[in-house]
């Protein structure tokens, strides 16, 4: 029995997350991302690997998806109406929710660039219609012999890890996860499994990260300094996740320092996203779910929606702008308008993509950036980088990888030599062996496999006698030893171990049953030789 | 496995009197002072009612239990909470007590609402002087009307061991501490020997339905389940199944059969019973659809009747029993109003009916297909966050908030606790309302409104009923048993008469009393054991000629997860180390055994001798060289006799090897 993984994406690079894993006969397909990276056939995973005839249905078992990202659940709105896969796909409720505002999101932006379209408006709503929403926890029987289970993996609202079991062969995905709170979303949970196979995303494979405290207090003060002195703050985010958290942070702070400056939020998106935010309280942090009747964490008191003619007027103010890393949009707009004062910030949170403005301004300290041919604008805002990630750490992938222990670990959604490094230290400090393919290549691992049998009662009441066996520790050693020392080796070790010692039998035609000694006599109608 | 149903409900305030009112309190004086009270029978008024703060009905003799022999507490509905904190509050309890995450919720603020108007009581009569309520006393007892002394001491006159005083606001929190909450379709493990799942039962939101599963076979626990809810998640009675037992436990059915006032919407339940279909024979969206109709006619009849009501000046009063009910009965009568332009202030007046709105918006996850829609299309899940917005509706804590005197206006409509028209803002409302005959009370689901409007007599203010379907119904009973297939049902003994199982059912049915053990015996005499292909690759296979029988010898980790055991490789050198024969069998041949010794070089000669005693033949093997033994060969044993124990050992192998050994 074996567990063999086709990596469609995301293999040793980040972006267009895809990985089809055949476990005992069921083909599932983790994540259907869309690389952002590329406008041409690169942007899609090679599905043609899945089947060359096209013939997805019986391919598929079914299509699980991690969480909202477009690099996660971009392809997905493709393969179901183009490419004409009909089976099913599992999300969690708010990925089902959210899911829809990013595919429009980028449809729209497609739209405006003049690309070609991979899928309308309709194609979202009809592929969202196939999708059916889990619960964390919640044990799916996709078929009779298909089990799959959510678990909560924080990074954005709705993001989760799957669990999928097969006859005797399990697995987890991790998709993106957190290992640490943030302001509005708890950390990864999940139970300790029996895996044959965990993969695993390994974007920070060798960061390991300080307080996030610091961060926050920093990133207030830059804002605090910045308004104070009259200027603007311009924060380029997506409309969902960072814009949520650090808004959060700093309605919060508001409140706490009586700070009158407005508050913007540019698009409509983000107004709207707050509406699922607050109906989705139960997939937020702990602190957040507790104030949820008193007050709810997304009305937020000091937030005003931002209107394109007061880009100009007089005064402080804070926006938060999409598109993120100012990749085009009103926080091009904008940023064309306040970076050439030295009063103004422009705050970038998070990863900025190769080709960005939000790429140039984080390396180096430009004066001039051109956004087309035609323009060139003088920077002499502030520039104030947020170190905010909502992915692990190395150490909360070695933890996650080291608490579940399993048979096999594969890390993808990562740069290729930081794998590599990360790789060689789950072989050598947890001795677990360790895959990193790359994109179209499979990996094929042996499976856990339980032979069936029925055991008799007999049996099983022998098996739970205690079988305690008594050590005394030599007096002598611990007489050396500390005082701490003595406390943790007691004098008198006991051990249960409970060795089972049956008899199997196998009858032809029949299951194979285990019996206590005395009853296979019965069985064998024969009579016991004493010796 | 031994069950133990611990429903309970609230109907036994019903005996009691509403706190007195200034008027009344002359009343409850005399009450108290009225030394000669005789039993007037049947000459029941509000006097009789019982004059004191009231006690609570638990399950009979709740306190002669060993709370710390219980190991697992299923609470299947919000409302199955609300007796949990008179068992948590006693000591050595023990038990895992799992429950819905919405159910406890809702049932958390169900209990602090119950406390707080409780309260009331406790302020009007001071703290109770005794351990022992003098209404319970025998002589008291035996001079009340007998109704009321039902209600004491229920039919069979033996429940006054259930009676207990209302539970803190620190049992409360305490209680909701003791919970472990879970998802529908969560696995959880208890001891690792029991997988435990709840599924949605379409009731109230968070009830369900239960599956226990065991290594030795598994049982669904079937309680009041609804094939049709327009706000909670539907029945999801495909999870059940295929179980090998089924605890069938909705008594809802009960009281359905006296409610069948127009036989018109039913067609002829023997016709049913006759065929009965399975689901997958029915057309299943014209089932559910029958009832949503039904629904929601009703709720229109009501929301018009209280439409016409305040029209003609009056105020509506609706107390709050189901929750489901209430939500949609709010929707529907705000839609009404705006329809027939309308403004009429509606009140919600409860201390946690601020919190409970809010909950209800963010629990997307339990509720109907149709309200998850308006997640995904980003609505509110309910018309209240908006009407709350739009000040239609006015959410206040109790009936003196500042809020709601500063906005009161009349005519209106009032929802508030609670439903016995005992405690809660209802009992001050229906004083000032009950004397107006343009007022309305909308009744929903009450036993007995007779007594329930009796400390209020006399009452003109107009009074409707309504009855929603809550479980299964009885029709339904039969075509849904033969979808689960189970081979076991235990059916209520109160049902057996209401339920006639057609002769060609496929499960064998028992059924069960209040407080009497049924023994069902368990579908399986094995248990499942899986091995792991390590070790099962490892076996050392014997043939037996007789029979064809493979056997071999078992040895590894005994593993209980998940309900399931699993037999894995020991690894331990310590424990694998002695290698002799467990058993063995068969005869020791001595024509086989001479060849055998001989190859070790052992000469032996033979000597057959006829045992008397149980007329037999015994061989007897003499060894001379190298080694002097005799070896006894019996039927059923082989004696060794030798002075050299290295010998003893030698020979011992070379039986071994002739017999079969496993």
């Amino acid at each position: 029995m074996a567990i063999e993984t086709l990596v469609l994406g995301a293999g040793q690079e980040v972006g267009k997350s895809c990985v089809v894993v055949n476990i005992n006969g069921k083909r599932i397909m983790f994540d259907c991302g869309m690389h952002m990276g590329y406008t041409d056939h690169r942007r899609f995973p090679d599905f043609s690997l899945i089947s060359p005839s096209g013939n997805f249905n019986d391919a598929l078992s079914c299509i699980i998806i991690t969480h909202f990202h477009l690099d996660h659940v971009g392809a997905l709105v493709y393969f179901t109406e183009v490419c004409g896969y009909r089976g099913p796909v599992y999300m969690t409720y708010p990925t089902k929710a959210l899911s829809p505002l990013m595919l429009e999101d980028f449809r729209k932006m497609v739209d405006r660039r003049g690309e070609e379209e991979q899928f309308t408006s309709e194609h979202i709503a009809e592929c969202m219609k196939k999708v059916i929403a889990v619960d964390l926890k919640q044990t799916v029987q996709v078929d009779e012999d298909l089990q799959i289970r959510a678990y909560y993996a924080g990074h954005v609202i709705g993001a989760a890890m799957f669990y999928v079991k097969v006859g005797d062969a399990e697995m987890v995905y991790t998709g993106d996860y957190n290992m640490t709170p943030d302001r509005h979303l708890g950390a990864a949970q999940i139970d300790r499994l029996r895996l044959d196979l965990l993969i695993t995303e390994s974007t920070y494979a060798t960061t390991i990260r300080d307080s996030k405290y610091a961060r926050e207090r920093e990133f207030l003060k830059a804002v605090h300094k910045c308004v104070s002195g009259g200027g603007k703050v311009l924060i380029p985010t997506f409309a969902l996740g960072r814009a949520q958290e650090l808004c959060i942070l700093l309605d919060d702070y508001w409140e706490r320092m009586n700070l009158k400056v407005p508050i913007y939020f540019s698009s409509g998106l983000t107004i709207q996203a707050n509406m699922y935010y607050k109906m989705l309280i139960s997939w937020t942090s702990q602190k957040i779910k507790d104030t949820y009747s008193t007050h709810s964490a997304f009305d937020f008191k000091n937030v005003h929606k931002f209107d394109k003619s007061i880009i100009d007027a007089p005064g402080p103010c804070v926006l938060f702008a999409t598109p993120g890393m100012i990749r085009g949009g009103l926080s091009l707009e904008v940023f064309k308008h306040w970076a050439p004062s030295e009063k103004n910030l422009v705050t970038l949170p998070g990863y900025c993509v190769v080709g960005t403005v939000g790429h140039k301004l984080t390396s180096g300290k430009p004066t001039k950036i051109d956004t087309d041919p035609d323009t060139q604008i003088d920077v002499r805002c502030q520039i104030h980088q947020l170190a905010f990630s909502p992915h692990t750490d190395s150490k909360g992938i070695m933890d996650l990888v080291k608490f579940l222990s399993p048979k096999h670990v594969m890390l993808v959604h990562g740069e290729k030599p930081k794998m590599a490094s990360l790789k060689e230290r789950i072989h050598s400090e947890l001795g677990i062996p360790c895959y990193t393919p790359a994109n179209n290549e499979t990996v094929s691992i042996p499976s856990t496999h339980y032979v069936n049998a029925e055991a008799s009662d007999t049996f099983i009441r022998n098996c739970l006698n205690p079988n305690f066996t008594f050590q005394k520790c030599n007096s002598v050693d611990t007489c050396n030893s500390t005082l701490i020392d003595r406390n943790l080796t007691p004098e008198l070790q006991v051990e249960d171990e409970r060795v089972v010692d049956g008899v199997l039998v196998m009858e032809n035609n029949k299951k194979a049953k285990i019996v206590q000694r005395d009853e296979l006599l019965l069985m064998l109608d024969e009579k016991k030789h004493e010796v | 496995m031994k069950f133990t149903c611990l429903s309970k409900d609230l109907s036994g305030l019903m005996a009691f009197s509403p706190i007195p009112t200034s008027l009344d309190a002359l009343l409850f004086e005399e009450s108290n002072n009225n030394e000669k009270r005789h039993k007037i029978e049947d000459l029941l008024d509000a006097k009789s009612l019982i004059f004191a703060e009231p006690w609570y009905k638990t399950v009979n003799n709740l306190h002669l239990w060993n709370a710390s022999l219980i190991d697992v507490i299923l609470i299947s509905s919000p409302m199955g909470i609300m007796g949990l904190p008179f068992l948590t509050r006693r000591k050595g309890l023990s038990a895992k007590i799992y429950v819905t995450e919405a159910s406890a919720r809702l049932g958390q603020l169900m209990m602090e609402d119950l406390v707080s108007m409780h309260a009331e009581f406790r302020q009007f009569y001071g703290p109770e002087e005794s351990n022992f309520p003098p209404w319970l006393r025998q002589e008291e007892l035996e001079i009340l009307p007998s109704v009321l002394k039902d209600i004491l001491l229920g039919k069979d006159g033996v429940e006054s061991g259930g009676w207990t005083p209302m539970y803190s606001a620190a049992d409360v929190k305490d209680c909701i501490l003791k919970i472990d909450t879970v998802n529908y379709a969560q696995e959880v493990c208890y001891n690792g020997t029991l997988v435990i799942k709840a599924f949605s039962c379409g009731v109230e939101i968070g009830s369900c339905n239960w599956i226990l599963d065991g290594p030795k076979g598994d049982i669904a626990y079937l309680s009041s389940s609804c094939f049709f809810s327009a706000h909670t998640m539907t029945f999801d009675y495909r999870s059940l199944q295929g179980t090998s037992s089924l605890i069938y436990s909705d008594f809802s059915s009960l009281s359905d059969a006296q409610d069948i006032e127009d036989g018109d919407n039913n067609s002829d339940p023997t016709s049913d019973t006759l065929l009965p279909l399975s689901f997958q024979d029915m057309d299943e969206s014209s089932l559910n659809s029958d009832e949503n109709l039904e629904e929601k006619e009703k709720l229109v009849f009501i929301c018009s009747c209280a439409i016409e009501c305040v029209k003609d000046g009056g105020s509506v009063l609706i107390p709050i029993n189901r929750l489901g009910t209430i939500l949609q009965l709010l929707e529907e009568m705000t839609t009404s109003l705006e329809a027939s332009a309308m403004e009429v202030p509606i009140y919600i007046i409860s201390s946690v009916a601020e919190e409970l709105l809010a909950l209800l918006n963010i629990i997307p996850e339990w509720l109907c297909k149709q309200r998850q829609e308006r997640l995904f299309a980003g609505e509110p899940l309910f018309a209240h966050v908006k009407l709350q917005k739009e000040k239609k509706i006015h959410v206040v804590p109790n009936i003196h908030s500042h809020q709601l005197l500063m906005n009161w206006q009349e005519p209106c409509i009032v929802f508030c606790p609670h439903w016995s028209l005992r405690i809660g803002p209802v009992v001050h409302l229906l004083r000032r309302w009950c004397g107006d005959p343009k007022s309305l009370l909308i009744l929903e689901d009450i036993v007995n409104p007779e007594l329930a409007l009796l400390p209020f007599k006399p009452v003109a203010m107009k009074v409707l009923q309504c009855l929603f379907p809550s479980g299964i119904g009885l029709q339904k009973v039969q075509p849904l048993l033969k979808t689960l297939q189970p081979k076991t049902v235990m059916f209520p003994e109160d049902l057996r008469l209401k339920t006639s199982f057609s002769c060609e059912k496929s499960f064998s049915v028992s059924y069960y009393t209040e407080a009497e053990p049924l023994k069902v015996s368990c579908q399986k005499d094995s248990s499942e054991l899986k091995i792991a292909a390590d070790l099962a690759s490892q076996f050392y296979w014997k043939t037996f000629k007789k029979e064809g029988i493979n056997v071999t010898r078992l040895k590894g980790n005994l593993l209980m997860e998940n309900g399931r055991h699993h037999l894995l490789l020991d690894n331990n050198k310590k424990t694998s180390e002695s290698n002799s024969s467990l058993v063995r069998c068969g005869l020791a041949d001595y024509n086989k055994l001479l060849p055998a010794l001989s190859e070790m070089g052992i000469n032996a000669s033979i000597e057959i001798v006829k045992d008397d005693v149980e007329s037999q033949n015994v061989c007897l093997v003499h060894t001379k060289e190298p080694y002097k033994a005799l070896i006894e060969i019996g039927n059923t044993s082989t004696v060794i006799t030798t002075a050299d124990a290295n010998v003893a050992s030698i020979l011992y192998k070379a039986i071994d090897n002739i017999l079969d050994g496993v």
